[in-house]
């Protein structure tokens, strides 16, 4: 079944709470515009292995490994952007 | 005062493995499965308080080194998703378990002892184990300034050992990692994550934490869930 738009959204703020462990508000308060790597102490390079492939489960979607470059987790915005594309896939 | 841990082996391919043990003089004896690779070492302390909570209700459980892992002396290169499974058969058998209870990728290897009641808790695909792990080699390697393929270690695997995430993993364990899904014992209990045991998915965090209302949740279903099937 296809997701819609917003349940990607919300898939992916539950994502940074349950695999890298950020607060829920902190997670609850980020906007389009709000940093990602470099600002989430919790995301490093480690952290994005296992979060690549619970993406992977919750939305059914495969990541070819090729796609991913460092824009990719710039912000919430560009991670919730690059989701909802491979889903539309 | 708080149970008291005891140390007991099982006897495996010619090594003597360790499984920590709580509430030995109870008629229930839990076997417990642990998740497999990073995911054991990030769930150790919940699974441990998990096993003095049932130890407090009167229930005895056991956890178990699989080959290769933690105090383990046999090497982990030798040893597949088959062996673990044989190992898991062999402890369950020698330790008098009672019931099985396995966790995330345990849940690929805990069906040998098939006449055994089983629990699993959000058991894992084998693919999205070997996934991760191999992600995380090629964020290292890039780190390091190496650009590895995924494609590169699957074929370098089908004949020699190859190095993931820490752990040196043999051609027979990597090829069944990417075949593997759980098998489905006859007597099956599955909880999922947030439905049925309210906690965390601790596996997935890379600073291993504990929860204690998670292992109280889980010691209070293992209980009741026990006693509802033999032992």
């Amino acid at each position: 079944m296809p997701f819609v738009h917003d349940s990607v959204e919300t898939t992916i703020r539950e994502l940074l709470i349950d695999v890298l462990g950020v607060a829920p508000a902190t997670v609850a308060a980020m906007t389009d515009d709000t940093p990602l790597f470099g600002a989430l102490p919790e995301l490093d390079s480690m952290a994005v292995a296992g979060l690549l492939t619970e993406m992977e489960d919750r939305l059914d979607i495969m990541i070819d490994d090729d796609d991913i470059d460092g824009e990719l987790f710039e912000s919430f915005g560009s991670l919730v952007a690059f989701a909802k594309a491979k889903v539309r896939e | 005062m708080s149970p008291r841990p005891e140390y007991r082996t099982y006897h495996f391919a010619g090594h003597d493995e360790h499984v920590l043990c709580f509430g030995a003089g109870s008629s229930r004896q839990i076997l417990i499965i642990p998740p497999l690779f990073d995911e054991m070492n990030r769930c150790r302390r919940m699974l441990v308080q998990t096993m003095r909570g049932l130890a407090e209700r009167g229930v005895g459980s056991l956890l178990l080194d699989l080959p290769g892992c933690n105090e383990s002396p046999a090497e982990l290169e030798g040893h597949s998703l088959g062996t673990w499974r044989d190992a898991v058969t062999a402890a369950a058998t020698q330790l008098g378990a009672t019931h099985i209870a396995a966790l995330r990728g345990g849940a690929l290897i805990d069906n040998g002892a098939t006449d055994l009641p089983h629990w699993r808790l959000a058991p894992a695909k084998g693919s999205s184990l070997l996934k991760t792990i191999i992600r995380t080699r090629i964020a290292g390697d890039k780190e390091a300034g190496k650009a590895t393929s995924e494609a590169g270690l699957m074929e370098a695997a089908k004949t020699a050992p190859i190095e993931l995430a820490g752990n040196l993993l043999g051609p027979v364990m990597v090829a069944e990692l990417a075949s593997i899904e759980p098998a489905d014992p006859a007597i099956l209990t599955v909880r999922s994550l947030g439905q049925d045991i309210t906690g965390s998915t601790l596996w997935l965090r890379t600073e291993p934490q504990d929860n204690p209302a998670m292992s109280a949740a889980i010691a209070a279903d293992l209980d009741q869930w026990s006693a509802s099937c033999g032992g």
